[in-house]
């Protein structure tokens, strides 16, 4: 049985060629667009996942990280007051125009966090430190947007919301989902930046480390009976309600599933094109088969060995061919991303697919005469 | 002639008819046939174009059911079984060889007859030694591992009967299977499907319009329009083979027949 699926499948290796062709086609077009929506959630929430946070307090009813109100400082000196609060640091994120040292402008989005707090710190520095930005203009970018914000080198200057700025180091794959690249400066800085003609005592945003003896429930009740006006939540909540925001409020994570789901719908219908073309060319033996007196669970065995060895095939080619195009995007602006669980769930996607698109084969020999043997 | 083997009756059928439908319109292409197959013999079933051999060739060979009538197989009724049985009863009793050999174009002769073997859940070595006895019994030994693109008719109608010895049957049903050979394959086919019915006491029942095969024959039963419409013994035949007159005996025999292959 195996050997006469393997044998008919790889028999006609024109055919074969195209039936991979199709499934590889399918799968790395599904592999890019879930890639491209993990990159994308992964980005619309990464300062959050980062920020080593246990509890975010944020402006009432604000839905997402990028829109973060900012409210009076004095909070933040009820949250420190409040039982189960280990650590609190404030938090800012707005727009603010950057402009190059060519007189170009672009729009980037300032992250001012305290530095040295560990809570809300930019990460994978590959250049200078995070506790440079306690100097004075001290600002830290990412590596991919060198060329956007027109900077090359730590040192290089920049103005930033009409005040003056020194680049003082430099992370690697912090992207952002806006066309604003993060800026990261201290908390100080940031006020200058964003918002230089307020009372300067704002915040936008309230990071928590819990006490080891509290847990996260008993100390969000605590800050939610002393706070009015504000949200408190978990950084996986706050994680997740940013992430849903982007990927399906906006439309663009439909956008991204749907080209997925058209990719899965392409596949099953290119394998399944492929294997009844390849099953109609040896009806006759599946007729001797049955002739014969071979069950038709048989027949599905044969058909399902074809389907799977078709998968997995295609599977090992579309990997690769994923891969080389992540790397190849990998300096673009666009993150995909393909973790291993990911890798695996494709995996059993593929063998999915495949055996999907043999149940018309399969329907096709079920009602398969095996008198047929005896015509012509 | 006389079998080697002790003869058994393996196939009973009674009133075995067939009737197909188009339509408003209804074909009979098996009318009212009793007949018994004993084991030991070669019995050839003879008639012109449509005149029903194929489908009772098919009914015995349990692929194809009877509008009406019984028929039994080494004494089990086959016509009351449900339709998901009859795989089984192919299995364990019959053997087909076809017209068009229909073998594995993919599979070498060897993993042609391992095939016949694996749906009987023969595998590994024992069906390998099997493979190679059957091909060795018709005569293949030394081509067993040739692809059958590369098999001469008469040889790949070999592999064929040896696949189909696979699941050692007692039953053996051919379709014309030396109609697309020339003249000295098919004689070496026949005298191979003797020797199964003779030496190993199979029943084998052959289809043919081939008149060079006649004289092989143990039993030759005449097909008109659906009907059984006489029996010979093969006693009966040698006129047959060597002499004119006895041509007109058979309905459809072609006058420039030769008796030789």
């Amino acid at each position: 049985m195996a050997l006469l699926a393997r044998r008919n499948l790889f028999h006609d290796r024109i055919r074969f060629a195209v039936t991979l062709t199709g499934i590889v086609f399918a799968l790395v077009l599904i592999l890019i667009q879930f890639g491209l929506f993990l990159g994308f959630t992964t980005t619309t929430s990464n300062n959050i996942d980062h920020s080593h946070a246990d509890l975010w307090i944020v402006f009432h009813a604000v839905s997402y990280f990028d829109t973060g109100r900012t409210f009076s400082e004095r909070k933040y000196y009820e949250v420190l007051s409040t039982p189960g609060v280990q650590q609190a640091e404030k938090y800012m994120q707005d727009f603010a125009r950057w402009k190059k040292p060519d007189g170009g402008v672009e729009n980037v989005q300032v992250i001012g966090f305290h530095p040295g707090s560990g809570l809300g710190e930019p990460w994978n520095m590959v250049e200078g430190d995070a506790l440079d930005v306690k100097l004075e203009d001290g600002v830290i970018v990412d590596e991919l947007y060198k060329g956007k914000l027109g900077v090359q080198k730590i040192g290089d200057r920049v103005e930033i919301g009409d005040h003056r700025a020194r680049i003082v180091g430099f992370t690697h794959g912090i992207r952002s989902f806006t066309t604003s690249p993060f800026v990261y400066t201290s908390f100080k800085n940031s006020l200058n930046y964003t918002n230089p003609q307020s009372k300067q005592d704002d915040v936008a945003y309230i990071l928590i480390k819990v006490a080891p003896n509290f847990t996260l429930d008993q100390v969000q009740k605590n800050l939610r009976a002393r706070l009015t006006d504000v949200d408190i939540y978990t950084s996986a909540e706050f994680s997740r309600r940013t992430r849903f925001y982007w990927m399906f409020t906006t439309g663009a994570g439909l956008a991204v599933l749907t080209a997925a789901l058209m990719g899965l719908i392409v596949g099953v219908a290119v394998v399944a094109q492929t294997i009844y073309a390849a099953t109609m060319d040896h009806i006759r033996e599946y007729g001797t088969l049955k002739a014969m007196g071979a069950s038709n669970s048989y027949l599905y065995r044969v058909l399902i060995e074809q389907a799977v060895w078709s998968a997995v095939l295609g599977y090992a080619f579309a990997m690769v061919l994923a891969h080389f195009i992540v790397q190849s995007s990998e300096r673009g602006g666009a993150l995909i991303l393909l973790p291993l669980s990911m890798k695996i769930g494709m995996l059993f996607l593929s063998v999915f697919m495949c055996i999907a698109a043999a149940l018309v084969s399969i329907n096709k020999v079920t009602r398969l005469d095996p008198a047929m043997v005896f015509k012509g | 002639m006389t079998s080697l083997a002790a003869r058994g009756k393996v196939i009973t059928a009674r009133g075995l008819s067939k009737l197909y439908s188009e339509g408003a319109t209804q074909l009979r292409a098996l009318a009212d046939v009793d007949l018994d197959i004993y084991s030991g013999q070669l019995t050839l079933l003879l008639g012109p174009s449509g005149s029903g051999k194929t489908t009772l060739l098919s009914i015995l060979g349990c692929i194809l059911r009877a509008t009406s009538g019984s028929l039994e197989l080494l004494g089990e009724a086959v016509t009351s079984l449900p339709e998901k049985e009859l795989p089984r009863v192919r299995r364990q009793t019959i053997g087909f060889v076809f017209q068009g050999f229909n073998l594995f174009p993919t599979l070498t002769a060897t993993e042609n007859v391992e095939l016949a073997l694996d749906i009987r859940g023969i595998r590994g070595k024992a069906a390998r030694r099997r493979s190679d006895d059957l091909l060795c019994e018709v005569g293949l030994s030394d081509r067993k591992d040739a692809f059958p693109s590369h098999l001469s008719g008469g040889q790949k109608q070999r592999v064929a009967i040896a696949r189909a010895l696979a699941g050692d049957p007692p039953i053996l049903l051919a379709d014309e299977p030396t109609a697309a050979l020339d003249s000295t394959s098919g004689r070496a086919v026949i005298e191979l499907l003797q020797r199964l019915a003779h030496r190993h006491g199979r029943a084998v029942v052959m289809v043919t319009h081939d008149p060079r095969v006649l004289s092989y024959g143990d039993r030759i039963l005449h097909l008109e329009d659906g009907r059984l419409i006489r029996e010979e013994a093969a006693y009966a035949m040698p006129a047959i083979v060597s002499h004119v007159p006895a041509r007109h005996a058979i309905p459809g025999f072609p006058d420039n027949f030769s008796a030789e292959f």
